[in-house]
């Protein structure tokens, strides 16, 4: 809260850094803005930038460490009271500590040890922020005077607050890189765990999943078979179902949007057809299993078919609708992006509207094409809620779609919800099962991201 | 005003003009007299409308058989306007309407019983900026007859590839590349790429729409030549910016302003002795 509100004064003297630096820019030439080298408003964001940038950055960092370096000082205090005890009694020790200096319950009755430390703890977090709010009073106005000093009409504010930017941007593309390598370490981190004690050619190759071992004696286990290729063929099964659905259905709304609908039409279907990419996954979760599923049962009694009512089927037809806007909003992109004058010269030629799509303008955004399904490919392997509710949890090897099969995703939620064991080969295999399935994923992309480059060549 | 200069419709029987072309072409090419070439193309009173504006007002003009006739004016004249509604591919933008007649061999081409796609295979059109299909150099060439069923099987396609590549003077510079793509040509001989591809489908008459505006001079030169040989066997109406070109390939020249057209006739006239004043205002260079 405190933390809050420093940061709120921070940017309102920011704000005001910035009018002032403006205001003595304009002074300093007496009102006229060409004699300034950059015009005011770079000189006041250069003064603003030089006013909250370091003592921002300074508060971040500090929010970052200050807890870890609180708690490293409260545990050497009492070192001498917990000489002994493994790691995970002092991190319960430590929640209860923090607990207590947060004013929550605690596990049980402190010790008076914990009640020191737990008062130690206040203090150290007490004095942080207030060495915390000193440096930032420090470097804001020291900032606010020096970016106010170098105000002058030769100043050359609007490169200097233009490199800023960039390192900016450039940081914030940073962020995202490093936290997929940081997701990406971990899954490899504990898929190496996993398969230190699992061999992975039975991880890869297996024919048998049951990885619910029991974690207590009294517990009734599945046998700890790891062999994932039954989950993979789930996987496999019901993208394959979704692209049958999204591919045919998704294109042909494309082709129609993109050439036949008129201006009216498109301007209502297309955003109607967006809206289904709107839709909620759990929504069509409990659309496939409640509607879909038992609808496919029912038929399936009636002409004497044995429908498990938590059907491949069901789960991929429904994949497949909320698909089909990907398909189609992608397609119709590509293909409205193929210049006007091949049709024209299909046209001139004779050909019918019909055969230029069929025969110029299909070929020609065939590989736009290509990306999108890529991309909708990819989007349905990952896909999780719809087959978590419709589609089974029972590892079948089987291509029948009337079965009920499990997929990558589903067995990563079961694995990882009700009892916890981290190190337990159980919990381990969602970490394998996800780096499998990133890899998929990624390579998908890949060749998505390739093709689409290569359509982009077509006419340039 | 639309008349100043109109072609007599011709009165001689059919066949005499047809042998005296041939004794024409015989005599290697002379300049046809143009008062006495049948007419190929006839349009009467032919206004235009793209949605409430009127693009094209009255237009009556006549286009005779083997010669070229070039369509001349200012920008936003309507000569490209008029030149598509001579195939029709005005019928491509929805808000645009075409009223009065244009006959083709004495057949209105906007009768109800037209199929707009034959009418479109016997008039075939070159655009200002060369467009090849992105599919290879003979498929190019061969999509026109595919479409339309003109060949059966490879070889009949085979020769009809070659003919409409040596007719469009390519052939030599790519008989060793065809199946190479047909963007991968230069801008030249992508031009003359859709020539082949028009000619392959042996229209009657070949609408040019500028078809020079996007290339270097020496390339223009080339697709001037190669007018002048195709209109031994085709009818050509292009559209030009440059009066120089009209002077040098057409026989027949139509002056477009503003949407009427002023004034039509052998292009010798147009050029040496105009009728109207703003006709020769505009080649003298003083506006346009």
């Amino acid at each position: 809260m405190n933390t809050l509100i420093l940061i709120i004064v921070l940017l309102g003297l920011t704000t005001f850094a910035y009018r002032y630096g403006r205001r003595k820019a304009l002074a300093s030439v007496e009102g006229s803005v060409a004699n300034l080298h950059s015009l005011p408003s770079y000189h006041g964001a250069y003064v603003a930038l030089w006013c909250g940038l370091p003592a921002l950055i300074v508060v971040a960092l500090w929010l970052m460490l200050q807890t870890d370096m609180v708690e490293r000082l409260v545990l050497s205090g009492i070192a001498d009271g917990i000489a002994g005890m493994s790691e995970g009694q002092i991190s319960l020790l430590l929640s209860d500590i923090r607990n207590l200096a947060t004013g929550d319950i605690t596990t049980r009755s402190p010790s008076p040890m914990v009640l020191a430390a737990a008062e130690r703890y206040v203090e150290l977090q007490r004095l942080g922020f207030a060495l915390m709010t000193g440096a930032a009073v420090i470097l804001t106005s020291g900032g606010l005077y020096f970016g106010l000093r170098a105000i002058q009409p030769a100043l050359r504010a609007r490169p200097q607050v233009e490199r800023i930017v960039r390192g900016l941007l450039f940081i914030a593309s940073v962020i995202a890189i490093l936290t997929t390598i940081g997701i990406v370490l971990s899954l490899m981190f504990e898929s190496n765990r996993f398969f230190g004690q699992v061999n992975p050619l039975e991880f890869l190759f297996g024919l048998n999943w049951s990885p619910q071992t029991a974690l207590r004696a009294d517990q009734v286990g599945g046998s700890g078979a790891f062999g994932a290729v039954p989950v993979f063929a789930g996987t496999l099964l019901i993208t394959v179902i979704a692209m049958i659905v999204a591919v045919p259905i998704g294109l042909m709304a494309a082709i129609y949007m993109a050439e036949y609908a008129s201006p009216t039409t498109r301007s209502l279907i297309k955003p109607a057809l967006e809206i289904l990419a709107g839709i909620p996954t759990v929504v069509y979760g409990f659309f496939a299993a409640l509607t879909i599923g038992p609808l496919f049962r029912g038929l399936g009694e009636s002409v004497g078919l044995p429908v498990a009512s938590e059907s491949a089927l069901a789960a991929g037809l429904v994949m497949g609708v909320m698909i089909i806007p990907f398909v189609s909003s992608l397609s119709d992109d590509v293909i409205n992006a193929v210049p006007q004058s091949l049709r024209d010269g299909s046209l001139a030629l004779g050909a019918t509207h019909s055969e230029t799509i069929r025969r110029v303008i299909l070929p020609a955004s065939l590989h736009g094409i290509v990306g999108a399904v890529l991309l909708a490919v990819s989007r349905a392997i990952g896909e999780t809620m719809i087959v978590v509710m419709a589609a089974g949890l029972s590892a079948n090897l089987t291509a029948n779609p009337l079965e009920a099969v499990t997929t990558v995703t589903v067995q990563i939620v079961t694995l990882l919800v009700g009892d916890q064991e981290f190190d337990s080969a159980k919990t381990l295999a969602a970490f394998a099962l996800g780096l499998v399935l990133f890899l998929v994923t990624l390579a998908l992309n890949i060749v998505a991201l390739r093709v689409v480059r290569k359509y982009r060549e077509e006419y340039d | 005003m639309t008349e100043a200069f109109h072609v007599e419709n011709n009165p001689q029987p059919v066949e005499e003009s047809v042998s005296g072309m041939s004794e024409a072409v015989e005599a290697g090419m002379p300049e046809v007299d143009a008062a006495h070439a049948p007419t190929k193309v006839k349009a009467d009173n032919v206004d235009v409308f793209y949605a409430e504006k009127q693009a094209l007002f009255d237009v009556s003009l006549d286009v005779p058989e083997n010669q070229v006739t070039a369509l001349i004016g200012p920008s936003g004249c309507g000569k490209s306007t008029f030149l598509r509604c001579i195939n029709r591919m005005n019928d491509t933008i929805p808000i645009c309407r075409v009223t009065g007649d244009i006959t083709i061999d004495d057949q209105d081409i906007y009768d109800p019983a037209i199929d707009v796609v034959q009418l479109r295979a016997r008039v075939g059109m070159v655009f200002q900026k060369p467009n090849p299909f992105p599919k290879s150099i003979y498929e190019n060439v061969a999509y026109g007859p595919r479409i339309h069923g003109m060949a059966q099987g490879k070889a009949d396609i085979d020769v009809l590839v070659e003919s409409s590549l040596q007719r469009a003077g390519l052939w030599n510079e790519v008989k060793d590349r065809l199946s190479e793509s047909g963007t991968s040509l230069s801008g030249g001989q992508q031009q003359r790429l859709c020539i082949a591809r028009a000619i392959a489908v042996n229209p009657d008459v070949i609408l040019m729409d500028e078809p020079c505006s996007a290339l270097d001079p020496i390339a223009t030169a080339r697709i001037e030549e190669l007018m002048d040989e195709l209109r031994q066997n085709y009818t050509i109406v292009i559209v030009t910016h440059s009066m120089q070109q009209a002077a040098r390939v057409s026989q027949r020249t139509a002056f477009f302003h503003l949407g009427y057209l002023v004034e039509s006739g052998a292009t010798e006239m147009i050029f040496t002795n105009p009728e109207d004043k703003r006709t020769q205002d505009y080649i003298t260079g003083r506006f346009g």
